[in-house]
Parts: C-alpha cells; sequence; structure tokens
C-alpha cells in the first residue's frame, strides 16, 4: 500500500512562476473498523508565492485531512498518507523525517485549524501560546515574545490585549480563540499558511478585518496561503484560483472568476445554488439532493454519479479525469459543458 | 404561530470579574458580556441574534438556558421563572430548553461514541425502550444527513461540519421546545447549511419549536428569522422584523454589518471596511457604546447614552441619529451567473424528468 503511486502530474496552465507547493496524487487513508476510509483519494493542486489557493467541498470531503497530510499532522494510525508527493520550495516533503517537518511548521509554515478548541492548550495562557513559536523559532526571549504576542493580539483585534494576554482560552469567546489560532500562526511571518476555515466563528466585520490582515501579510511577505472555506462569499472575494472537492477528489479547479461565471462541474453549480442570497426571498433554500457516499464503499465511475440528475451509464461506469476546458479551468465530468446535453 | 409568548428576558445582566496578577489575583474590573438585555420570544418564532465577534451572543445564550448564573435580571420560560428554580426541577426543565453549541468539538465527550452522545439524553429524559432509543438514534442521524454507521463512531474521527451535526442531533434528542442555536451552521459548507435550515425550519412547522438563531451571516439569518436582533458590546442595538432591519437598516452597526458581507459572485472588489478602535467591555466606551467607530457620531453620542425608541414598524434602535442618517441603498449584487443559470436550468429539467436521483 506505501509505494509512491505517481498520478500524471498536473498540465494545466499554470502562470510562469514555480509553485511554492505543489501537491501531486496526494492519497490519505484511515483504516478503521468500518473499512479503509480513502478520505483523500488522488488530489492535486499547487499554490504560488503572494497567491492565495481556496478549497471548497462538502462536509466530509477531505479538505482538512488533505491539509493535515501536507502539515503531517494526520494521526497515524489510523490514518497515512500512502501515495503522492508534496513539494515545498522544490523539496520533497513525503519521506521528510518529523523532525524536519516540526522545524518546517511554525516557521516557514504554518496553520490555522478549523476548531480552536482542539489545538488550543486547555491550560495554557494564550499569550504563552503564542510566545512558545517565537521563542522557538526565532530565538526570542521570553520579555520579547510576549511584547510580539501582545502585538499579535492587537493585530487581530482583540481589544485590551495587554490584559487578554493573560487569559485562558475558556475565558474568551468562539471567535476571539480563533483569532488567537490566527494570532499563533501568523507570529512567526510564515511563508505558506493553510487557513482552515479561518473565519467561521467571525462576524462579518471582523471576518473583514481579518482577511485584510492576511492579504496584507501576503503583499508583504509574498506568503502563500491555501484558504479552506465553504464561503463563497470569502471565495469571491480573497482567492485567485479555486479548487472544488468531492469525495476526496478535485472535480473542478478554475482561476475565481471562472468558477462563479462558468462553473462546468454538477457540484460546483449545486453548490453555487445553495448560497443563501439577499435578492432572493425563495422559503426554502436549494440543496444538493442525496448524501455524500459512504467513504468505504465509494461508488463506481464518477463518484457524483449517484447524486447527479445527469448521470448516464459512462457515468455510473468509467471515473471521468480532470480535463481542460478552457485555460486553467478543468472539469472532471464527462457531460461538460453540460448544456450540451440539456433539452 | 399561537402568538403565546414561550419567553421572556428582562434586563439581563452578567459581568465576569477580572484578576489580574498570578500569585496575588485582584479583580481589576469586569468584562460587561450581556449589560441588561430585555427580550420576548412567541411560541414557533426563530429570534435570530447577530454582532460582533466577543459582543455577548454566547452568553447571553447560556444565561436564557441558565447554564451560567447572571449577575442580575429575570428569565421567564413558559411562565416559569427559570431562576428561582431548584437544580431538580431545572434538570427536568432542560428537556424542554437545549442548546446546540458554538464550538462542536469542545461539547462532544471525546470517549463516547455517538451512539451514547444521542442515547443518552433520550433515556434521562423521555425514557424510551433501549428498542426505541436505538430507533430514535438512527432516525435523529438521518434527520442531520448522517447515516447509522455512524452511530459507532467518536467525536474525532468526524470532520468539522459533522461534528455540528452530532450537536444538532443532540440537541433535537429530547423534543425541546425551545433551542438555543449558537452558531449552528457556520461549520457547514454551503449545501448542508442548506440542508441543516431546511431541516430546521421544517421542524419548526412540524412540532412549534421556537429558535433563538445565534450566527454572524445575515443571509442565512434572514432566511431563517422571523425578527432580528443586533447586539454590540452586551447591549441590543435594533431589534425588529428581518425584512425591516436587513432592508433598511437604521442602526449604524448594523449597516456596517451589513455591508461587510461578503458576495458570492465573479469579480467582487476587495474592500477596506472601516477599521476603528476594537472596544473593550472590560471598559466600554461612554455614551452611545458605538460612538468611537460610527461615521455618524456626534459630541451628544459620547455624552448621553441613547435610549431604544420604537419605529411605526415596530423595530426598536437605540441611536441618537436614527431620524438623520441618510437612506439605505436598495440592495445591489449581480445574483447567478446567466451561464450558470443556464447551467442550473439543464440539471433542473434533467431532475424533472428523472425524479429520484438515488
Ligand atoms: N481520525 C480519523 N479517523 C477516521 N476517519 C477520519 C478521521 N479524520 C477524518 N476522517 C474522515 O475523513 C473524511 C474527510 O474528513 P475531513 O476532516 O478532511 O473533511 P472536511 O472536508 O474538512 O469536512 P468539513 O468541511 O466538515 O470540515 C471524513 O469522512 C472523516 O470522517
Ligand atoms: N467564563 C468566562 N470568563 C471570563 N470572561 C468570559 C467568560 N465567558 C465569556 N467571557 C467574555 O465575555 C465576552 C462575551 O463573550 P461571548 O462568548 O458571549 O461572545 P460571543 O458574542 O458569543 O462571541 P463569538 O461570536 O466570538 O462567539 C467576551 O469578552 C468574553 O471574553
Ligand atoms: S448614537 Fe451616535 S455614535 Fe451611536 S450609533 Fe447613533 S450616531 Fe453613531
Ligand atoms: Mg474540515
Ligand atoms: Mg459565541
Amino acid at each position: 500500500m506505501s509505494v509512491l503511486v505517481q498520478e500524471k502530474p498536473d498540465t494545466s496552465v499554470q502562470a510562469t512562476a514555480t509553485p511554492l507547493l505543489s501537491v501531486d496524487g496526494l492519497k490519505t487513508y484511515f483504516k478503521t473498523s468500518g473499512g479503509l476510509f480513502k478520505a483523500v483519494d488522488g488530489v492535486s493542486f499547487s499554490v504560488e508565492a503572494g497567491k492565495t489557493l481556496a478549497i471548497v467541498g462538502e462536509s466530509g470531503c477531505g479538505k482538512s485531512v488533505t491539509a493535515m497530510s501536507i502539515m503531517r499532522l494526520v494521526p497515524e494510525p489510523p490514518g497515512e498518507t500512502v501515495a503522492g508527493s508534496i513539494r515545498y520550495a522544490g523539496d520533497e516533503l513525503i519521506g521528510k523525517s518529523r523532525r524536519e517537518i516540526e522545524d518546517l511548521r511554525g516557521a516557514e509554515i504554518s496553520m490555522i485549524f478549523q476548531e480552536p478548541m482542539t489545538s488550543l492548550n486547555p491550560v495554557a495562557r494564550v499569550g504563552a501560546q503564542i510566545a512558545e513559536g517565537l521563542k522557538r523559532h526565532k530565538g526570542m526571549t521570553d520579555a520579547q515574545a510576549r511584547e510580539r504576542a501582545i502585538e499579535m493580539l492587537r493585530l487581530v483585534r482583540i481589544p485590551s490585549p495587554e490584559t487578554r494576554v493573560d487569559e485562558f482560552p475558556h475565558q474568551m469567546s468562539g471567535g476571539m480563540r480563533q483569532r488567537v489560532m490566527i494570532a499563533i500562526a501568523l507570529a512567526c511571518d510564515p511563508k505558506l499558511l493553510i487557513a482552515d476555515e479561518p473565519t467561521t466563528a467571525l462576524d462579518v466585520t471582523i471576518q473583514a478585518q481579518i482577511l485584510e490582515l492576511l492579504r496584507s501579510l501576503q503583499d508583504k511577505l509574498k506568503t502563500a496561503i491555501i484558504l479552506i472555506t465553504h464561503d463563497l462569499g470569502v471565495v469571491a472575494e480573497n482567492a485567485h484560483r479555486v479548487v472544488v472537492m468531492y469525495a476526496g477528489r478535485v472535480v473542478e479547479t478554475a482561476p475565481v472568476d471562472a468558477i462563479f461565471s462558468d462553473a462546468q462541474h454538477p457540484y460546483t453549480l449545486g453548490l453555487l445554488a445553495s448560497v443563501p442570497r439577499f435578492d432572493d426571498d425563495a422559503e426554502r433554500l436549494l440543496t444538493i439532493p442525496g448524501s455524500v457516499p459512504h467513504p468505504a464503499h465509494m461508488p463506481a465511475g464518477c463518484r457524483f454519479s449517484p447524486r447527479c440528475t445527469l448521470a448516464t451509464s459512462k457515468c455510473t461506469a468509467e471515473e471521468p479525469p480532470l480535463r481542460s476546458v478552457a485555460s486553467g479551468h478543468e472539469v472532471a465530468c464527462w457531460l461538460a459543458p453540460i448544456e450540451k446535453h440539456g433539452s | 404561530m399561537t402568538g403565546k409568548q414561550l419567553l421572556a428576558v428582562d434586563t439581563l445582566t452578567k459581568h465576569f470579574p477580572v484578576r489580574r496578577g498570578l500569585i496575588f489575583p485582584r479583580e481589576i474590573g469586569s468584562v460587561r458580556a450581556v449589560d441588561g438585555i430585555s427580550l420576548t420570544l412567541q411560541k414557533g418564532e426563530t429570534l435570530a441574534v447577530v454582532g460582533e465577534s466577543g459582543c455577548g451572543k454566547s452568553t447571553l445564550g447560556r444565561l436564557l438556558l441558565r447554564l451560567i448564573e447572571p449577575t442580575s435580571g429575570s428569565v421567564r420560560f413558559d411562565g416559569i421563572d427559570v431562576l428561582s428554580l431548584d437544580r431538580e426541577t431545572l434538570r427536568k426543565l432542560r428537556r424542554r430548553m437545549q442548546m446546540i453549541f458554538q464550538d462542536p468539538f469542545a461539547s462532544l465527550h471525546p470517549r463516547l461514541s455517538v451512539r451514547r452522545i444521542l442515547s443518552e439524553p433520550i433515556e434521562l429524559h423521555l425514557g424510551l425502550s433501549p428498542k426505541d432509543t436505538e430507533r430514535r438514534v438512527n432516525e435523529l442521524l438521518s434527520v442531520v444527513g448522517l447515516a447509522p454507521y455512524h452511530a459507532d463512531r467518536y467525536p474525532h474521527e468526524f470532520s468539522g461540519g459533522q461534528r455540528q451535526r452530532i450537536g444538532i442531533a443532540r440537541a433535537l434528542s429530547t423534543r425541546p421546545e425551545l433551542i438555543v442555536c449558537d452558531e449552528p451552521v457556520s461549520a457547514l459548507d454551503v449545501s448542508i447549511q442548506a440542508h441543516v435550515i431546511n431541516l430546521l425550519v421544517d421542524l419548526r412547522q412540524q412540532f412549534g419549536l421556537s429558535y433563538i438563531f445565534i450566527a454572524h451571516d445575515l443571509a442565512v439569518v434572514r432566511h431563517i428569522a422571523d425578527r432580528i436582533a443586533v447586539m454590540y458590546l452586551g447591549e441590543i442595538v435594533e431589534i425588529g422584523d428581518k425584512y425591516a432591519v436587513t432592508a433598511s437598516p437604521r442602526h449604524p452597526y448594523t449597516r456596517a454589518l451589513l455591508s461587510a458581507v461578503p458576495r458570492a459572485e465573479a469579480g467582487r472588489e476587495r474592500r477596506t471596511i472601516a477599521q476603528g478602535d476594537v472596544p473593550s467591555p472590560l471598559n466600554p466606551p461612554s455614551g452611545c457604546r458605538f460612538h468611537p467607530r460610527c461615521p455618524y457620531a456626534e459630541a451628544r453620542c459620547r455624552a448621553e447614552t441613547p435610549q431604544a425608541r420604537t419605529l411605526e414598524d415596530g423595530r426598536q434602535v437605540a441611536c441618537h441619529r436614527q431620524d438623520e442618517i441618510p437612506p439605505w441603498p436598495a440592495a445591489g449584487g449581480a445574483g447567478i451567473d446567466p451561464v450558470v443559470r443556464r447551467r442550473l436550468q439543464v440539471l433542473a429539467t434533467a431532475a424533472k424528468a428523472k425524479p429520484a436521483a438515488a
């Protein structure tokens, strides 16, 4: 199981810059009592310095596991990255020792986790948690690190940071904890930032300020950002490219505007239709019928076929490969563009 | 809606003491998390609570269910004075009022399987037989879009959105009349979010459920709520009918919230949001608490606390200058792109021709 199966490299038209991170044919599986869960099953994408790549997709489709695989934070066992390549600044991360990865993590690559309470230490003061990385990776003294921790709390717009720095996570609101996580992730000026739902607990005004902070960091340090989010409004305003995942696979990838003006995959279309909108007073929101397949029993052919209203016999038999439909725009659907098939 | 009052909250207040010093901690002040909130909720009604991170929404939710004790004020649930109840009566009342917690992972016991998490409240409050409990667990799982095979897994084996749905299933397990939903859909992707919102709406129709719906997504709130309460630093600054509040917001903070909503459309410009100092609930600004960030603030705003006033449409707004600020422009936005709309039409036509997709 642990041979490295190299999938066909991504040949889509990319800008001339070499990517800071490229992920190729990544497969991360979980061995559970219910069978082998292929949580991430052949995912490829890349992101350049100074750019933001958004990953969107249904809950459980493997976005966080993809992120954790890059950070080597998948719990092993039951999880294992069984195939693929993860190149960071030209260097293959798969096969590196845990120690080497830990040195990169926090110093050059950092991550904002989806659920703050799972990654914040409940019995340590937030200031100490921010200071830890600064002392380890930047060689700061206690006093310097504390100063910087207060500064970081101010940057993520926590009020009275001089007082809050000595608080414990449980004394903070949900959104404040999330911002503490963001402060930890940004403290060491990362080159690659993986932000897993970084603003879900934040109201729109603070969300806008945090996203602005990420952008100014990106402009200043040329940080590459992988932004995992389900908020398509956030995607529209912050991403350069978008990867749409479904059931462990990439089903569509395109420059951000094409996702909104030229979405091709029926799943992507369903996502766009589900967004609650101010200009629409329908009683019920549109949903995509059916539910995600059991991760140990993926359907044959296109994984979306059991839920797709257009599915043909080919769709249920053969898995569609990603193919290019426009510059930088790839879709894994046999029928794209689907208007040819409607009548 | 029966028009009967389910919840009546009067000048509810919660101050958390703040201590400084590691060895001899002394109190240096207090966080005024909830500062004199009054509101009512009818049976079958949904009141959304929106507001800035840290403004006291979760604290308000916990106070309503008496998961924490208030500093002062009163809460009546169906005529019962919740704050005077002894532990045992309160425990019984909990069946009727439940909470969906904001942080699903922190609120699910890590060593209990999903089956245990869901069956414990059922056994405790409903006293069903093991067989009926089992049936109810499966029913709850399917209601939130999870499968029976999920019942034997543990919280850490789920994705963030799946965990959120377990929290929702647990809140539904005792057939409550009131659910305080604390950011119930913010961790969910849009299609599951839509599914859960439709579900909450259906349950409300079926069982006459009432919700306090804490959220920050105003488009979501506009779908599910009847009324919206906008909170700022522990206080309600605007409360009223959802269409009134979203179509013609009167409080400058409500306006700031609405203009910051990112829209899912191509070619979206990056907007710069007015920054302003972040105020602290430790030491809230004088007069109107929003004045340091308000574009309309004048001398009076710094000196006097604005009192809530009721407008013709029944809405209450606490702003000195509410009659003077310019009208709110009609909602713009391109909506769904025509190419995408055409493709959605193709999918919809196919769905009609072939009704049962899986
Ligand atoms: N430790 C684990 N053991 C077993 N299965 C796991 C484990 N962690 C994740 N999974 C499974 O892997 C799949 C992908 O999970 P992942 O957390 O990547 O989803 P996601 O796309 O981030 O979803 P969400 O939007 O809900 O956060 C899910 O089906 C999940 O149940
Ligand atoms: N147990 C506690 N001890 C001390 N302070 C607390 C405690 N719980 C909440 N607070 C403080 O009360 C204020 C309001 O917190 P609350 O959790 O109600 O905010 P919220 O509106 O739910 O925010 P969010 O949208 O970020 O979840 C915050 O300043 C928070 O730090
Ligand atoms: S009272 Fe004054 S400061 Fe407060 S919102 Fe109204 S105009 Fe702004
Ligand atoms: Mg996730
Ligand atoms: Mg909260």
